[in-house]
């Protein structure tokens, strides 16, 4: 299992245009991947999911990937963060 | 068989075309248990399959027609499609309660939509509440082998036939390929009706049952200068409207030539005659129909049409845009009106009796200046792009003025004090509420200008629900009490060399608008498709001639129909 740390620094947190793209990031990868925040976990995959945990500016989250394509996932889920400005 | 319907005519013209139905189909389904999982998670995956490519056709189509940001909807409806905590969650609600996929749809929409409607403190996520319900309703009418209606794929031209038109369904319609609208319900001022104006194509609304009368692909005929439907007309019915439709247009041919000239009266008196407009695109409709000022900007689409309040950059754009697109002539940019029957969805406000006699327009801002303060800046920025007339709506009170005026000048001294242009502009006030009219002596000595909206005015002086067909009858612009109001507030602008305006329904109305120069009105705003109408009707008449009308309509007359005569006798 492959796990990143992230402190968002966007000023609107993980939300709408930034979630949507993390999906659709995530959803090219057979591994699952979580999102996590304040204890609860998410499904990246699932739009809905993210955007119900209500992460703002300055939250600390953790992404983990689990499965055969485990490395390049958090890859590109970490590259997706910083291109949208999400984290640093 | 050829049957005639009848409604409000709301917006002018003939057309002639096919229905379409723009209904809800009934969703309605039982639970039931369900022996064969398989079979019906197949039938879930099918339907979900079905609407998946529905929304890729509509997203396409939309794009090319409607443009990119309005397909983008259609994307977000494809992301929760494919999310797999929501079908994902239907299937497992199959698979473990062995229910039908309608009720396991039903219950896991059911429960991401409270889910939603529950963050109050996040507008943007309440939002998305209305996209699961309207995917649920996709699934849902696959499952049930129903049709929604998709009108984002219409491609041949149509007579849309709805209950009624909200702007997100007006949205969605491609304008080249809609000829008119026909709806059950609402009057002159509802929404179908304005966009129908903006479009330049007729409507009929309050029509009573024609979701019902009329069926999905029947020739129907619209004739938006009497309100007439005719359904399944005979051949010399057609001839006969177009017709109608070629005199129309004949007729148009001929405003248009009055398109760069001055609007005079047969003695040489000016009146300005100003358009209505709801954003910048709007702008292109009113300069191609002569209007030579914008008297009333309505700035709440740019409320209405955002998920989240719109920031101080956003509306600097959209003022800006009108601003300098009117180039030097004048501009009314009415200040926020939301409340009564216009919502903002990350607003959230107080359920109430009666939402027009309560918390809107200028009782809001001024309870949240932050809102205030933000439009105040963007209007104070603008303003140095060309000639700003900055209106506050519901004055009811001067203190209510002078609050807002020092709000407004408060902003501007920060304006200033950072280095920012501030051109020059006015502060005037909307007159719809009695108690302004009837002050307006006392008010004039304050603001620039007064803006008559008709409107409200009625609504609040007859105390009738503009709403309320069982009430409509009291909707009498020509009443003698209302014109009395009207020429307190003319007279009392002129007494302290100010200028009166009449942005409402009225000002555009042939009947109104010669009682209106008589009385003095100087700034006539409407739709910008009256505007040449009444620019052809001022050339004909006579202010010494109509001044003496207008005293008669006030003095002499009794009710709303003894003016209608009065002055289709003295025009004859």
């Amino acid at each position: 299992m492959e796990k990143r740390d992230f402190h968002v620094i966007a000023e609107t947190g993980i939300h709408a245009r930034p979630a949507t793209l993390l999906v659709q990031t995530a959803s090219k990868f057979n591994s699952d991947i979580n999102l996590e925040y304040k204890g609860k976990s998410v499904n990246l995959k699932s739009i809905m999911g993210v955007m119900s945990l209500g992460v703002g500016q300055g939250a600390d989250v953790t992404i983990s990937a689990d499965g055969a394509d485990e490395a390049e996932a958090i890859v590109a889920v970490e590259e997706t963060m910083k291109k949208e400005g999400l984290s640093e | 068989m050829t049957t005639t319907l009848k409604g409000i005519a709301a917006s002018d013209g003939v057309a002639i075309a096919k229905a379409y139905l723009l209904v809800q189909p009934d969703l309605s389904f039982s639970k039931s248990a369900i022996n064969d999982v398989t079979k019906e998670t197949d039938r879930l995956q099918s339907a979900i399959d079905k609407s998946n490519s529905e929304l890729q056709q509509i997203r396409d189509i939309a794009s090319k027609s409607l443009g990119e940001e309005e397909a983008q909807v259609f994307d977000a409806h494809m992301m929760i499609l494919a999310d797999p905590e929501f079908t994902g969650a239907v299937k497992q609600k199959i698979e473990d309660e062995k229910v039908n996929a309608e009720s396991a749809l039903d219950e896991v929409a059911t429960t991401f939509i409270k889910m939603f409607e529950a963050m109050t403190d996040n507008p943007y996520m309440q939002e998305r509440a209305a996209d699961v319900r309207d995917v649920s309703k996709r699934i849902m009418a696959h499952l049930l082998g129903v049709e929604l209606p998709n009108p984002a794929l219409i491609d041949e031209e149509v007579i849309i036939v709805a209950h009624d038109l909200t702007p997100s369904d007006t949205a969605q319609l491609n304008k080249k390929y809609v000829k008119a609208f026909v709806t059950d319900i609402g009057g002159r001022t509802a929404h179908s009706a304005i966009m129908a104006r903006s479009l330049e194509i007729p409507a009929i609304v309050g029509a009573g049952s024609v979701t019902t009368d009329i069926k999905a692909d029947q020739r129907v005929i619209v004739d938006g200068n009497t309100g007439d439907i005719v359904v399944e007309p005979t051949d010399a019915d057609v001839a006969k409207y177009q017709k109608l439709a070629k005199e129309y247009a004949a007729q148009k041919a001929e405003w248009a030539k009055l398109r760069d000239a001055r609007t005079e009266t047969a003695d040489g008196k000016h009146f300005e005659l100003a358009a209505n407009i709801g954003t910048p695109k709007d702008l292109a409709g009113a300069t191609d129909n002569g209007a030579e000022a914008i008297g009333l900007y309505r700035t709440e689409f740019l409320y209405m049409d955002s998920p989240e309040l719109p920031t101080e950059d956003d509306q600097f754009t959209a003022y800006k845009a009108v601003i300098e697109g009117m180039a030097g002539k004048p501009v009314v940019v009415r200040t926020m009106d939301i409340g009564g029957d216009k919502h903002l969805p990350y607003l959230p406000l107080p359920e109430e009796m009666n939402p027009f006699l309560g918390y809107r327009a200028i009782r809001i801002s001024l309870s949240r200046q932050d809102i205030f303060r933000t439009q105040l800046r963007a209007l104070l920025r603008a303003s140095a792009f060309g000639h700003l007339r900055v209106m506050f709506p519901m004055i009811a009170t001067l203190q209510e003025f002078r609050q807002a005026k020092a709000i407004l000048d408060e902003e501007k001294a920060k304006l200033v004090a950072e280095g920012t242009e501030v051109g020059k502009y006015e502060v005037g006030i909307m007159i719809e509420i009695p108690a302004a009219a009837v002050l307006a002596d006392q008010f004039a000595k304050e603001v620039d200008f007064f803006s008559i909206g008709t409107n409200d005015l009625i609504q609040y002086t007859m105390a009738a629900d503009r709403g309320n067909e069982h009430v409509s009858y009291l909707y009498q612009p020509y009443n003698p009490s209302i014109l009395r109001l009207v020429k307190h507030v003319i007279d009392s602008a002129h007494k302290e060399g100010k200028w009166a305006g009449m942005c409402g329904e009225a000002a555009g109305d042939p009947i109104m608008a010669p009682i209106l120069v008589g009385l003095g009105l100087d700034e006539f705003s409407m739709s910008a498709t009256s505007i040449l109408k009444i620019r052809s009707l001022m050339k004909r008449l006579d202010t010494a001639e109509m001044a003496k009308m207008a005293n008669k309509a006030l003095n002499e007359s009794l009710t709303n129909d003894d003016n209608i005569k009065l002055v289709k006798e003295t025009l004859k």
